[in-house]
């Protein structure tokens, strides 16, 4: 029993060493993170590009931003420090998105907002729809039956479906 | 010179305010001699594209006897400017390319104009409506933007020349195919609009107007797509889409274009969605118009942009217009727009339109919302933000997946009603090959909860395959009862089964070119760069590749000077190929320019190809050695592919039927009709 509980303990331990190895070699990785913050900012000569991405011929800004972002991971900056050092130089342009605070929130709310007010509609449009009694309409054919009808529906289905 | 040019404009304007008025009178009293001065609207309307055609011949003419008094012409050309790209010079500045817009307005026109014969009063009410939209653009370049202002002071010696990034062949291509697209468009927002004005009876106008947009939207794609291969050959990031507020403007009217080339089938055939396949149309021209908006007014800030001026104010005035009249219209006239029948199941092919029309609007609306943010956030906040590509492919991405879910499912699905057992038999293959994808993607070492692109890649692959199975399934099924029947073998029962059908069929080879697309787009989550400074004989890796520096060196010709590095490519000890990555600096403009190089390795891996894409980033000042960056892109030669695909299956698609329709047309009741969709 006790010989059992060591080993339950044991492995718990090297379980607790791996999660542990396997998060410290993760934020160990700077390439990794330079490559990861670099691609979440913005170069501010103009160009409209990701950081990491501008080849502006004879950029001013993209290879001072670059030493500066690979400086701060030197330094052991956390990338929230490394983000707002870089929003307080550059401001808030330099993020190449929008934060996840205030106002800017709105800017993600709102696709997925649409989205669901979209598909609610579109549900409520099919409800009725099939709610809805079948009249033929004003420019409607007469109605037909029988093997006329048959063919017919054949005809539109192998000559015009799409 | 530019007298001709600017009397042609002038003349233009009032040809085309004549056409509109006139029309538009001959349209509103019908009388003795109403017919007459329909007539004269019309042929004014055609001798507005002779008239601006000649605009655009001076102005194309000037660049090419580097006519510097010209205004237009100092500021885009220069003397030795090659000849091809004098003639992009028309629509490389802000008023070149309104000019260029008059006259494909202009050249749509006369087409429309002269097959008037089709149905005479609904080709009366669009010609008018086209004339009135020629006449904002005459009006906008006769009095805001004009082409032929003449400088003042003594004559330059030399113009400032062509912007660096549109002296590339594609650059010939690529402007009028989106112009194409652009201006398409307003073809058939005239027909709906004309349709509704007049409150036409039946479904002729939609029939007519499919035809016009399956073009304008095969323009709108091959503009977008040579526009994608423009940026990654031309821009030297190692991209083709960067979000950038331009491309999204012209991927706008395209997502609600490709949403109207659906749902119109509903009208066509179960005779549902008039409203909204009517407001589809409006909103697609009035995202042109925004588009064309966006890219010349300034508010947003792109590398594609013209330069900020005030015609902005114009445009907006203009769609303020368009959605007053649109407005005014649809409530005058909503009644006539009644739906015919009932939706009888969920599982059903008008269900599916539905679904992926919401998709493509949504789709559309997140581009919109991610374009604009930038402005709304500096009303509410006073400070502008950026939305860049990581906004877009964390929103945009997952309604692109369940549009290919959809492009996948829906076309499977009957009208009316569809059976469970249709569905285990048509779904059946298809998603056990799409599983099959994703395990063999996992094997291969695709951990879709290692990180989220490699989750993307995983869904785009499978649907992909999902999309791409479903449309071969639908062929060998179609081919087989054909084959059966005529014993002909399968391609060519393949053959027949298009040509009875070409519009479903070539809508089927329009879906497969997408899921080759996407395919392509996948890729990019397994991209890969290195960037080195490359003396000689120095060597750099990136994958099984080996670049080799052999030389370096620089040259000056009269349009610009130029370095460049001489990079020999090997496989393993084999050397592959030898690419020459360029940098160039235009004497004219000032201006400098990356040539990338491209290599598609496409001998040493046929399907999972790669394109190796070389960039001269400069000389190290202080060694005098070049840097050289290197990507290593998989599969995006699969996206060009797709868009040839894409561009058959849409030109196949306009081939008319080989065997004519013949369809029993019982007689016609009046009853009530029973409600707006």
């Amino acid at each position: 029993m006790r010989l059992r509980h060591r080993t339950l303990r044991r492995a718990a331990q090297l379980l607790l060493l791996c999660c542990a190895l396997f998060i410290f070699l993760g934020a160990g990785d700077e390439n990794a993170r330079f490559n990861d913050l670099g691609h979440r900012m913005m170069c501010v000569c103009g160009c409209n590009q990701i950081l990491l991405e501008c080849n502006h011929v004879g950029c001013q800004y993209s290879d001072h931003m670059r030493g500066e972002l690979m400086a701060a991971l030197d330094r052991g900056d956390n990338d929230d420090l490394i983000l707002q050092n870089f929003v307080q130089k550059y401001g808030t342009v330099v993020i190449a998105a929008p934060t996840t605070t205030g106002f800017n929130r709105v800017a993600w709310i709102m696709p997925y907002l649409a989205l669901a007010l979209g598909l609610t509609t579109v549900v409520l449009v099919v409800r009725t729809w099939r709610n809805r009694p079948l009249v033929p309409p004003a420019d409607a054919v007469a109605p037909v039956s029988g093997a006329e009808l048959e063919r017919f529906r054949e005809e539109a289905r192998k000559d015009t479906e799409t | 010179m530019s007298q001709i040019g600017s009397f042609a404009l002038l003349l233009a304007l009032a040809l085309s305010a004549y056409s509109f008025l006139a029309g538009w009178l001959a349209l509103a009293r019908a009388g003795p001699g109403s017919e007459r001065l329909g007539e004269t609207a019309r042929r004014a309307g055609i001798a507005v594209f002779g008239i601006v055609f000649l605009a655009a011949v001076v102005l194309v003419v000037a660049a090419f006897q580097d006519d510097f008094s010209i205004a237009y012409i100092f500021h885009h050309s220069n003397r030795d400017l090659p000849i091809a790209y004098k003639f992009a010079v028309l629509w490389s500045g802000q008023e070149g390319s309104l000019l260029f817009w008059s006259l494909l307005l202009a050249t749509y026109g006369v087409v429309l104009r002269l097959r008037h014969k089709t149905d005479a009063r609904l080709f009366a009410y669009a010609s008018v409506i086209i004339a009135a939209v020629q006449v904002f653009f005459l009006l906008l370049l006769n009095f805001a933007a004009h082409p032929f202002a003449v400088m003042t002071g003594e004559l330059p010696p030399d113009g400032n020349g062509l912007n660096p990034l549109l002296q590339y062949p594609e650059m010939v291509i690529h402007p009028p195919m989106l112009y194409l697209g652009y201006v398409g468009f307003t073809i058939p927002f005239a027909f709906a609009l004309g349709a509704l004005i007049m409150r036409y009876p039946g479904e002729k106008w939609i029939h007519i107007t499919r035809r016009w947009t399956m073009v304008t939207w095969g323009f709108l794609t091959c503009g977008i797509f040579l526009g994608m291969h423009w940026a990654y050959s031309v821009l030297g990031w190692g991209g083709y889409w960067g979000w950038d507020p331009v491309e999204s403007a012209s991927f706008m009217p395209w997502l609600t274009g490709t949403a109207f080339l659906h749902s119109v089938m509903m009208q066509e055939k179960r005779g549902m969605l008039k409203v909204w396949n009517m407001w589809l149309i409006f909103i697609t021209f009035g995202l042109c118009i925004f588009g064309t908006f966006l890219t010349r007014s300034g508010v947003v800030s792109s590398v594609h942009a013209f330069a900020q001026s005030s015609i902005g104010t114009w445009f907006m005035v203009f769609l303020a217009l368009i959605a007053a009249t649109c407005i005014l219209f649809y409530v005058l006239n909503h009644s006539h727009l009644r739906s015919e029948h009932r939706l009888e199941s969920i599982v059903s092919r008008e269900s599916s339109f539905l679904f992926n029309n919401l998709l493509f609007v949504m789709f559309c609306f997140t581009v919109l919302w991610g374009t604009l943010f930038p402005i709304l956030s500096e009303w509410v906040q006073g400070t502008k933000v950026t939305v860049g590509p990581p906004f877009f492919n964390k929103v945009a991405i997952p309604v692109a997946l369940l549009l290919l879910l959809l492009t996948a499912v829906g076309p499977l699905l009957a009208w009316r009603k569809t059976s469970t057992e249709s569905i285990k038999r048509n779904f059946m293959w298809p998603a056990i090959g799409a599983l099959a994808v994703g395990v063999l993607m996992m094997i291969f070492g695709v951990r879709p909860w290692v990180d989220v692109s490699y989750f993307y890649a995983l869904m785009s692959a499978m649907l992909a395959v999902l999309v791409a199975l479903t449309v071969v399934m639908e062929f060998v099924r179609g081919a087989r009862v054909i084959s059966g029947h005529t014993r002909q073998n399968l391609l060519a029962s393949m053959v027949h089964l298009w040509h009875r059908n070409t519009r479903r069929y070539g809508g089927y080879i329009v879906h497969f070119g997408v899921a080759v697309v996407i395919i392509g787009f996948l890729g990019s989550a397994f991209n890969r760069d290195q960037e080195k400074e490359m003396g000689f004989g120095d060597k750099m890796q990136i994958g099984r590749y080996t670049l080799v520096c052999q030389s370096y060196t620089q040259d000056d010709n009269p349009n610009y000077q130029s370095e460049w590095a001489v990079i020999n490519v090997f496989n393993g000890d084999r050397k592959v190929t030898t690419l020459y990555p360029e940098r160039r600096f235009y004497h004219a403009s000032q201006q400098t320019q990356t040539m990338p190089q491209i290599y598609p390795t496409v001998k040493d891996d046929l399907f999972l190809v790669k394109d190796l894409y070389l960039v001269y980033e400069g000389i190290n000042q202080d060694t005098g050695r070049p840097i050289i960056k290197a990507h290593l892109n998989p599969m995006v030669p699969w996206i060009w592919f797709g868009w040839l695909l894409m561009v058959f299956g849409t030109i196949t698609a306009l081939v008319p039927n080989a065997v004519p329709v013949r369809m029993a047309v019982p007689a016609r009741v009046h009853v009530e009709p029973v409600g707006a969709d």
